[in-house]
């Protein structure tokens, strides 16, 4: 094995130009496991961690660009007020230590099905932004993930940053775990609610083959708060249009049966967190209040 | 490979180790620090936390060469770097002693750089911040409760550090050596 060590961008690119199986390795924090139990013996690590760009993230128009490598506990602290979607996801990332080392370029280049930000990505709306020395491709999120912890990156691409939507609105997350830290998602759901487009859009985790939008429940929902005038009136969801919309969530899932829950469980679990996201999230928005959570909601 | 890095305040070098190692492989077994425990080994414990740059991080999952250039304390150099001689304990780790907090002790180690990690960032935790600062640590003993108390005891004491060595002074003698047998 060989330990690749660039100190640049540009040396990074080039060095996965030329071995297309090196492994990127930042935070470590799902490389090293494979490693240690030796589930995997890459022919190359490609060490990430000093190239001082992938730390970095700046405001860029209405999104903010997210380097690959900020670790969790920096969106935290410094992005829950463009990204509160993001920021809530991250809380959930395994534990403090987990967060001061996994990132959401991590996240997507492993592209588990359970990883904690690709809800979030995908209810803000998100574009991974891959780069190899051929140039850079901008893909949207919902089009990274390709498969149960397979993505579009070529084998020469990097990720090198994550460009996502400030928020315009309320965003709420939820996540079923047995425990509050150090938790793999039973399931997890992501929605943001979108005041600018008046549009709803929705993440599912942990739910499906991939990270999945429930398509047929934002558009429902999307009409029904039209038609019953509530983004103007700031008038609560009629309770039958929260109903559908958690239906039809639970819908989009197309889960398995393993260790953590049953597909059963999960699709049910993914309809009661869309139902309560949304309580959340439209309480937010019709009073500016935080969306408290230990209030009841629909 | 070669790894240099600086650990407890010393430079220190390793040599063969294999691209493929972990920074707890090599404190533990090239660089004679086995106070840092090696258990799950996918950061799922806690009990090999170090300060990495000041930051806490499992070392199980840090690449060996990763830490190359990089400043690392682990819980053999919490007392020194609280600026107290050889043999004495800092305050998180009286703490630990005079509270009870130590069981079969493997997932001490981690515990006390957490807890030390929390005490240098908020010298008055909340009984949720220290919760929270210590989820990532278990213990398969479940001494909590007790673990809990010496955080608070710490905090009671003065926080982290140097402040703390009138508390360490206070009781010193005796269990000083049992601590740290």
């Amino acid at each position: 094995m060989d330990f690749l060590r660039p100190d640049r961008w540009e040396d990074a690119l080039a060095a996965k130009a030329e071995h297309p199986t090196a492994v990127p390795l930042a935070g470590g924090t799902d490389v090293m496991v494979e490693i240690n139990f030796d589930h995997r013996r890459p022919t190359h690590l490609l060490d990430l961690t000093r190239i001082r760009d992938l730390y970095a993230w700046q405001t860029d128009g209405p999104d903010v660009r997210l380097g690959a490598a900020v670790p969790y506990a920096r969106v935290i602290a410094e992005l829950s007020g463009p990204l509160p979607g993001l920021a809530l996801a991250a809380r959930t990332v395994g534990s403090p230590q987990i967060r001061n080392r996994g990132s959401v370029g991590g996240n997507l280049g492993a592209a588990s099905p359970a990883g904690d930000s690709h809800p979030a990505l995908l209810a803000a709306g998100a574009v991974v932004e891959a780069e190899s020395v051929r140039g850079t491709r901008l893909l949207p999120v919902e089009d990274f993930y390709t498969g149960v912890k397979r993505n579009a990156l070529a084998p020469d691409e990097l990720i090198r940053a994550v460009r996502i939507r400030k928020a315009a609105g309320p965003q709420q997350f939820a996540k079923v775990g047995t425990r509050n830290a150090m938790v793999i998602a039973v399931c997890a759901f992501g929605l943001a609610l979108h005041p600018d487009t008046r549009t709803v859009r929705t993440g599912i985790g942990s739910a499906a083959p991939t990270p999945v939008r429930a398509r047929a429940a934002e558009d429902f929902l999307t009409a029904a708060l039209d038609e019953a005038r509530c983004w103007e009136t700031g008038r609560p969801v009629p309770p039958a249009a929260a109903a559908e919309f958690a239906a039809l969530a639970a819908a989009a899932c197309n889960p398995i049966d393993d260790v953590r829950g049953s597909a059963a469980y999960r699709r049910h679990a993914v309809g009661v967190m869309a139902r309560r996201t949304l309580g959340w999230a439209w309480r937010q928005y019709t009073d500016g209040t935080t969306g408290e959570r230990g209030e009841r909601c629909a | 490979m070669r790894v240099n890095m600086t650990v407890n305040g010393r430079p220190r070098r390793a040599d063969d180790v294999w691209e493929g190692e972990s920074l707890l492989y090599v404190l533990r077994e090239r660089l004679g620090l086995p106070g840092s425990k090696n258990a799950c080994e996918q950061g799922e414990c806690g009990s090999c936390t170090v300060r990495l740059d000041g930051v806490p991080v499992c070392a199980c999952l840090v690449a060996a060469g990763q830490a190359e250039g990089r400043d690392v304390v682990t819980v053999e150099g919490l007392a020194t770097r609280a600026g107290l001689p050889d043999g004495k304990l800092s305050a998180v780790q009286r703490a630990f002693v005079d509270a009870g907090a130590v069981q079969c002790g493997f997932c001490t180690p981690g515990l006390l750089v957490a807890a030390d990690d929390l005490l240098a960032r908020d010298p008055d935790p909340s009984d949720a911040d220290i919760r929270e600062a210590l989820s990532g640590n278990l213990c398969r003993c479940t001494g909590y409760e007790k673990i809990l108390d010496a955080v608070r005891l710490a905090a009671a004491r003065g926080g982290g550090g140097a402040a703390d060595e009138a508390g360490a002074e206070d009781e010193a003698g005796g269990t000083d050596g049992r601590a740290e047998a």
